[in-house]
């Protein structure tokens, strides 16, 4: 009995040791494919998917192929946590996502635990600030786009007070709070902080609100939808002082949805799909051409994401998760080396990134470069 | 005062659509007796239905006729023979828990089968605004308020003044007494089903070039309905208006005077205070109460 | 079956269940301990709506006061999980009094909306009172509970846990409905004219049955938050109420096992489906929502009283 049984443990190690070299890299990624997330999740999801596709046809990682296996978090913490097990039980090298920041706050304890590298696309500040080493951020936080928002204020619209629409859920109220944190040191004053809810249709009041506090300018910080309805709104009164925001409002979705309303509208973008770089082009006409939408800043957060990963693992050359996360701390890639990162970008020691940024302008439907931010440690 | 007459206008307009939608709601509990609780998704069916129309080349008029068609004979017709009919003799509880599947499938048929993202959807009206006393409004706000109290005026005149009409709140007060008097009981609530399904149409039309079309858009439209039926009455066409307007005019009011974080708890107040004191709605007749 | 061979069929199934977290992988059996947590609250609802005749919408407002109250406590005060329960209990309880005293005045529907309206004011509070309740960013890192001095912080341990506490709240659930108060319940639902004339007091029955089923809501919240250990506020909107309404009456509304079955189908069902590898239905990952809807519709339209039903149909159709 004892030694059948330590003859199936040997078979089972050899079986397992032989795989090993032509087994595909398990990827996992924790998206929201339903619920209020759905467009983000998707987004990146997407991302994720078409890096996946082309690095397999090119070879795969290390000469591996990647298996990636995206489970849907139905925008719910519970079940978030309940995928963030499985993929660690199931040998995850790496986990990508949730991109909600609830999610993401429950399920990397999971992957800490386990120590699996963990990318996001959450922007909230906590997430990198509990020192987890396994956890990588694939965009700005908020703590850090919101000075740049704050300084051109003060240097180009020249502002002297601010009104602030926020859409009341834990991405609004995070960008909300670091915004109003980044005025003070500018001495530029809130005069008008609005919260609005998800979903919301009718924004009369929130502009009335805005116009009524007479600030020198209005910073819009809400999901696709909703700016758009803002923006609407906005144009509909004939709000005239300069229109803020950030990320969203500018981008092809809120675009798409505002019409002739978002024109005029001016954002500072950390990843844009109309950012003036050849490879950003490349992607945006590849993904386009997959999944027949075109991809927002959350497709990109997905697919440099993989990139990331297989530029690391090639770096250290194994495929060795806890090996990538430590390697990934302090690592700077470079476009020129390694084309599918899109863009210059450097993380810290906290799991944030750092990359050249972008103000944009919306000029006939389209989003315009206004201008180019360095990376911050550049500078 | 200027500020204050912009909220309201722009409440009343928000809460018309609100009031269409709410209209099918107190119409199916009148006559079936049915709590609707794809109310919202009944109205983004016909939404993505006309989106469909207008991808195959039909001008918006036309997709809206074809799109209501297509309701009356499946959110009509078919929801009444297949789920309603079967379902009624066991009460409430079983059909609300059945609108729910059909909440659930309808959903998720949407974003699976056409995308989770969310569409342009092209206005009825013309563009551009105009100015009142110092008030903006859209000729989208206009448009919506003309059309929506045509309809609440339009239904109450079918339902009080014709045959048919009365016929149909006969069956509404007293299903026995109805069908004693010769009604033909199953063809009048065939009818308000037909209603419902065209009204719901009606409110796509309305509704979805401001909200988007987007498969959860009928959570927040089923909600805010279901709210406007009861403030305003669950048995009275008029009070759906009432309620939808009262709804869509508060929101704004105390969005801005008191707490924006905290108005759609205002509406829900309001919503606690009738269910409480006045629980047959503002408008609302007491029923009896049946054992 | 006899009272007896049933008792000791259910027992093993009981220790078969707790012996299945041995060959479960991890995440199943977190999935197990959150179907458990559900079923606390679903029982309650069940009391609710299945023996006291009262529907209600609002029963993740109960769920969702437990689970911040745990959180609370817990990360902010340090106060012991064991002290939380009976708190949380006990809150519920009179939250639930103070609700139902005026809305089962009302009765039948109304009372079905006014719950949801409590509920979407609980949820509302919840995000916006942010010194309180930690806003839309919830409250994280609530700890888990030690048994004496053994840690239940792995998934195994938490779940037996859970599994206890549900046993213990469900044989209480048990007492209460044989007790000569709990068949007035049933006596209440089945003909309150009948019930009145023999002297039973409808309104303070309704309101009792109504608040003990909100204090089992909020003891199934102190598990969740400990389970899930983040608490935020959209998983406690009326959404959630909904799920569980769905989940009674899935069930059989009126039995004593149908929330368990119906929070089983409702919470693990869509996993099962989601995660098949099977090819025949890989199409579900992207279509089983639709299926679980449309199923839901033709299960109604066959059996409205639920899955427990099926032997009283069965049973019609052989008198017939």
């Amino acid at each position: 009995m004892n030694r059948t049984l330590q003859g199936l443990v040997m078979a089972a190690a050899m079986a397992a040791a032989s795989l090993a070299v032509a087994q595909p890299i398990k990827i996992f990624g924790l998206v929201e494919l339903s619920g209020t997330g759905a467009v983000s999740g998707t987004n990146f999801n997407d991302g994720v998917k078409l890096a996946v596709k082309e690095i397999n046809a090119s070879g795969g990682i290390l000469g591996r192929q990647v298996d990636y296996q995206a489970s849907d978090t139905q925008s719910q913490a519970p079940i978030a946590k309940a995928l963030a097990q499985k993929a660690v039980d199931q040998g995850a090298y790496v986990v990508m996502g949730p991109v909600f920041s609830g999610s993401i706050l429950v399920s990397m304890p999971e992957t800490r635990k386990a120590e699996v590298t963990n990318f996001t696309g959450g922007e909230a500040a906590s997430i990198t600030q509990q020192g987890n080493p396994y956890i990588f951020r694939t965009s700005f936080t908020q703590a850090a786009a919101m000075p740049k928002v704050a300084r051109y204020l003060h240097d180009t619209v020249k502002a002297k007070s601010v009104a602030i629409i926020f859409v009341n859920n834990d991405f609004g109220k995070g960008g909300s709070d670091a915004m109003v944190k980044a005025l003070e040191p500018y001495g530029i004053k809130v005069a008008a902080n609005i919260s609005t809810d998800p979903g919301q249709v009718d924004f009369s009041s929130a502009v009335v609100k805005a116009k009524q506090s007479n600030a020198d300018a209005l910073f819009v910080y809400s999901n696709e939808e909703e700016s758009a309805r803002c923006l609407r709104e906005l144009k509909k009164q004939g709000y005239d002082k300069p229109i803020v925001g950030e990320t969203t409002l500018t981008s092809q979705k809120v675009i798409e949805l505002a019409g002739d309303a978002a024109n005029g509208a001016i954002a500072h973008v950390g990843l844009s799909a109309d950012a003036p770089q050849p490879e950003v082009q490349k992607f945006s006409a590849a993904f386009q051409k997959e999944y027949h939408y075109k991809g927002d800043h959350n497709s990109l957060k997905g697919y440099s994401a993989m990139y990331f990963v297989k530029v690391m693992t090639e770096r250290i050359g194994k495929v060795d998760t806890k090996a990538l996360a430590a390697a990934l701390h302090g690592a700077t890639m470079t476009v020129k080396d390694n084309p599918g990162v899109l863009l210059d970008v450097s993380f810290d020691q906290n799991g944030d990134l750092d990359r050249v940024s972008y103000m944009t302008k919306v000029v006939d439907g389209k989003q315009a470069i206004i201008a180019t931010l360095p990376a911050a440690h550049t500078k | 005062m200027a500020e204050f007459l912009q909220l309201v206008v722009s409440g009343i307009a928000t809460g018309a659509i609100y009031a269409v939608a709410a209209l099918g709601f107190t119409l199916m509990w009148q006559a079936a007796g049915v709590i609707n609780f794809a109310q919202g998704e009944f109205v983004m069916l016909p939404a993505f239905g006309m989106l469909m129309c207008i991808g195959v080349g039909m001008p918006l008029w036309l997709a809206f006729l074809v799109t209501c068609v297509a309701a009356a004979l499946v959110l009509g017709y078919a929801f009444k023979r297949g789920i309603a009919d079967p379902l009624i003799h066991h009460g409430v509880i079983p059909l609300v828990i059945a609108t729910l599947g059909v909440s659930i499938a309808a959903k998720s048929f949407v974003r699976s089968g056409y995308s989770a993202m969310a569409q342009q959807f092209p206005s009825p009206f013309p563009e551009g605004v105009f100015h009142v006393a110092g008030v903006t409004v859209s000729f989208a706000d206009a448009g919506t308020l003309v059309i929506a109290g045509a309809i609440v005026l339009s239904l109450q005149a079918f339902l009080n003044r014709t045959v048919t009409g009365r016929a149909m709140q006969a069956v509404a007060q007293n299903t026995e007494s109805a069908r004693v008097l010769g009604i033909d009981v199953s063809r009048m609530v065939l009818y308000v089903f037909v209603i419902n399904a065209l009204l719901a149409c009606v409110a796509a039309l309305l509704i979805t070039p401001i909200y988007l079309a987007k498969f959860d858009m009928g959570e927040t439209i089923g909600t805010k309905a279901f709210f406007a039926a009861i403030i305003g009455g669950f048995n009275q066409t008029r009070g759906a208006l009432l309620g939808g307007v009262l709804i869509g005019v508060m929101e704004n009011v105390v969005g801005y005077y008191l707490s924006p974080a905290y108005k759609e708890g205002v509406a829900l107040v309001l919503f606690l205070l009738v269910i409480l004191f006045r629980p047959e709605g503002i408008l609302g007749r007491r029923e009896e109460r049946k054992v | 079956m006899s009272p007896a061979a049933r008792n000791i069929a259910l027992a093993i199934a009981i220790l078969a269940l707790a012996t299945s977290a041995f060959f479960l992988q991890r995440s199943q059996v977190y999935l197990l301990s959150l179907c458990c947590v559900y079923v606390m609250a679903t029982m309650g609802l069940n009391l609710t709506m299945g023996y006291a005749g009262q529907m209600s919408l609002g029963q993740a407002a109960f769920f969702g006061i437990g689970a911040y109250i745990d959180a609370i406590l817990t990360t902010k005060l340090g106060v012991s999980f064991w002290v939380v329960i009976p708190i949380a209990a006990v809150a519920c309880f009179f939250v639930g009094l103070a609700l139902g005293f005026p809305a089962l005045r009302v009765q039948h529907h109304y009372l079905a909306f006014a719950t949801l309206g409590f509920n979407v004011l609980v949820y509302l509070v919840m995000r916006n009172e942010e010194a309180l309740t930690g806003g839309t960013f919830g409250i994280s890192n609530v700890p888990r509970p030690y048994l004496f001095t053994w840690s239940l912080d792995s998934e195994r341990a938490y779940f037996w846990f859970t599994l206890a506490a549900l046993v213990i709240v469900a044989i209480l659930m048990r007492l209460l409905l044989r007790s000569p108060w709990g068949r007035a319940f049933a006596a209440l639902r089945d003909n309150p004219i009948r019930a009145e004339s023999l002297g039973i007091n409808i309104t303070a029955y309704t309101l009792l049955a109504f608040a003990i089923g909100a204090a089992y809501g909020g003891v199934g919240g102190v598990f969740y938050a400990g389970l899930v250990q983040y608490v935020e506020p959209s998983t406690f909107y009326f959404t959630t109420s909904l799920m569980m309404l769905l989940a009674v009456i899935l069930g059989g509304s009126g039995r004593f096992f149908g929330p368990v079955i119906g929070t089983v189908i409702v919470i693990l069902l869509p996993e099962v489906l989601r995660s098949s590898s099977s090819p025949a239905l890989q199409f579900m990952q992207k279509w089983y929502l639709v299926a679980f809807g449309v199923a839901l519709v033709v299960l109604m339209v066959w059996l409205p009283g639920g899955l427990l039903s099926i032997g009283d149909r069965r049973a019609r159709k052989a008198a017939a």
